[in-house]
């Protein structure tokens, strides 16, 4: 109870922090909704030229992008502080006075800081998710909102636990390591498609290595009340954002053993 | 060698500096390697994409599926090109004042602009560009993957319009840089510019998507525009669809813009120069 109110402390901090710049405040987001709601005419033209992917139709597709978008924007504006791990605390030392401190290392990361800029690529998610529900003809339901609601929450958990994994890398290459970025980033982006587009050892790697499909495609798949075409059977669909909790852990786990391995660069 | 060719010269410090800052930008070895792991991923899930919209159908479709593969990585492996923003180093300039200095030294400050915007794109883009192509049109193939590889162009004359164009799309691609550097020390930060560009160059440029794929309504207004040569120009001439005439025209526009751009950037910046007020003591 006592790490939530201070949770609470730090963002509300965080948030009067990033308002004292209200013009720089708006442009960033400006420009976060402009480049993703862009990505989306792309999307919006192929399928004016070609109708529809493997019998997906736009308004559809609308609704995979538009959850991820929403998914990916939380977990990256929660989790900043291991995004910038290595650089900001690794490299100079600074992580030292966040082991002195008598809260958990965790806990102090996630309330560095809550990136509001993420309001632009919310909002575009939201905007195309909509889109995607007038075409569709989505019908909300207390179940279907809850199964939303239930993956966006493991959706951010997998996403937090892919930030956290990529900070613990740094106990070991100091800088941040951009390479995680292609399971950050990279993985919003293969979310943005129902999973059955993609080829059969794609597919296994999103569901079982790192189980992005697991917190969009079938949780949305059950919500649309429609069969999985790969086969999945129907309980078993809304089960599958456990395995974004599990993946949580999972890194939260390697991330103590990496705090434990930490040696300070003693600047 | 080519400081010899000018014995007084007249261009010395423009090729110093273009070098220097090449060899500087080469240093960044890990975030070659970074940007081309995440290239390659982008690339395979682009073309996944791509191949399942094909599988409904590719007839009368403005590219085939191979053009879509190779435009795609040719997309990835050039993508440093793309001027998403102003000049960091120019930033800094701006933000401490130093960018006063840049008047006092005795060179022409759009060319010492330009050629470290040149030598800044081109090193960023070699190392990506050479390990993507050893990616994608050696090691694929090797691996019975032909299919979804990076072709050679498919004639020598492909190859030299390629080539001609290719030249192109790196010029214009420093003019932006250095218009970006322009509208940052008019406005003296480089978040506007910086955050409009990006948005902007990815759509017209056929980044995202080649812009034959764009209703036909639009196609001569897309063609037309100077962001076009930064990626659909060069890369339709590669795989093809642009050939004899009509690419020799495609590379006359991209020339035009090229010093429409440079001059307008010259203008704008005497006059951004001239109004320049210095932060700080």
């Amino acid at each position: 109870m006592d790490a939530l109110r201070l949770y609470g402390r730090y963002t509300a901090v965080s948030i009067r922090s990033q308002l004292a710049y209200p013009g720089s405040f708006l442009m960033m987001s400006f420009g976060q909704f402009l480049v993703t709601v862009i990505e989306f005419v792309g999307v919006w033209a192929l399928f004016q030229r070609f109708g529809h992917i493997q019998g997906w139709r736009v308004g559809e597709v609308a609704l995979f992008y538009g959850l991820a978008s929403v998914i990916f924007s939380v977990a990256d504006a929660v989790t900043r502080g291991f995004d910038i791990f290595g650089s900001v605390f690794v490299k100079t030392g600074n992580f030292d006075r966040l082991l002195l401190r008598p809260r958990t290392t965790a806990l102090q990361l996630l309330g560095y800081e809550l990136r509001l800029t993420r309001i632009g690529r919310l909002a575009q998610g939201l905007i195309v998710f909509s889109i995607g529900v007038h075409m569709t003809g989505f019908s909300w339901t207390p179940a279907s909102a809850a199964l939303l609601a239930w993956a966006l929450a493991g959706g951010t958990a997998l996403f937090s636990g892919l930030f956290i994994c990529q900070a613990t890398l740094a106990f070991w290459t100091v800088e941040s390591l951009e390479a995680m970025n292609v399971l950050t980033y990279g993985g919003e982006a293969a979310a943005e498609y129902p999973l059955d587009v993609y080829a059969r050892w794609f597919r296994d790697f999103l569901i079982f290595v790192v189980p992005i499909a697991a917190v969009t495609y079938f949780p949305l798949v059950a919500a649309m009340g429609r069969t999985d075409p790969l086969g999945t059977p129907a309980w078993a669909l809304p089960l599958t954002p456990l395995a974004g909790f599990a993946f949580l852990a999972l890194s939260l786990w390697i991330w103590g053993f990496g705090v434990r391995r930490y040696t300070s660069t003693g600047s | 060698m080519a400081a010899n060719l000018y014995p007084n010269g007249a261009l010395r410090p423009y090729l110093a500096v273009l070098a220097g800052r090449f060899q500087l930008m080469l240093q960044y070895r890990a975030a070659a390697l970074a940007g081309f792991a995440t290239q390659c991923w982008f690339g395979v899930i682009r073309i996944l994409v791509f191949a399942a919209f094909y599988a409904g159908g590719a007839a009368g479709q403005p590219l085939s599926l191979r053009d879509a593969v190779t435009y795609t990585w040719l997309g990835q492996a050039f993508l440093a090109f793309l001027p998403w923003n102003a000049d960091p180093d120019v930033a800094d300039m701006v933000r401490s004042g130093a960018v006063a200095y840049e008047r006092l030294r005795p060179v022409d400050t759009y060319a010492w602009w330009y050629a470290r915007a040149l030598a800044w794109s081109t090193a960023r883009v070699l190392p990506r560009a050479a390990l993507m192509v050893a990616f994608a049109s050696v090691l694929l193939p090797l691996v019975g993957l032909g299919k979804w590889s990076l072709p050679p162009p498919p004639t020598w004359s492909a190859a030299g319009l390629f080539a001609v164009s290719a030249l192109g799309m790196i010029l214009l691609s420093a003019a932006l840089t250095v218009i970006l550097n322009v509208i940052m020390t008019a406005t003296m930060s480089d978040r506007g510019a910086n955050t409009l560009a990006a948005p902007f160059v990815n759509l017209f440029s056929g980044m995202i998507i080649p812009l034959a794929f764009f209703p036909d309504a639009l196609r001569p207004f897309l063609r037309a525009q100077p962001i076009a040569g930064l990626v659909d120009i060069p890369f339709t001439i590669y795989f093809g669809g642009l050939t004899g005439a009509d690419a020799w025209r495609a590379i006359a526009l991209q020339a035009v813009w090229v010093v429409v751009l440079v001059l307008a950037g010259r203008w704008w910046l005497e006059r951004a120069l001239g109004r320049l007020q210095i932060q700080g003591g």
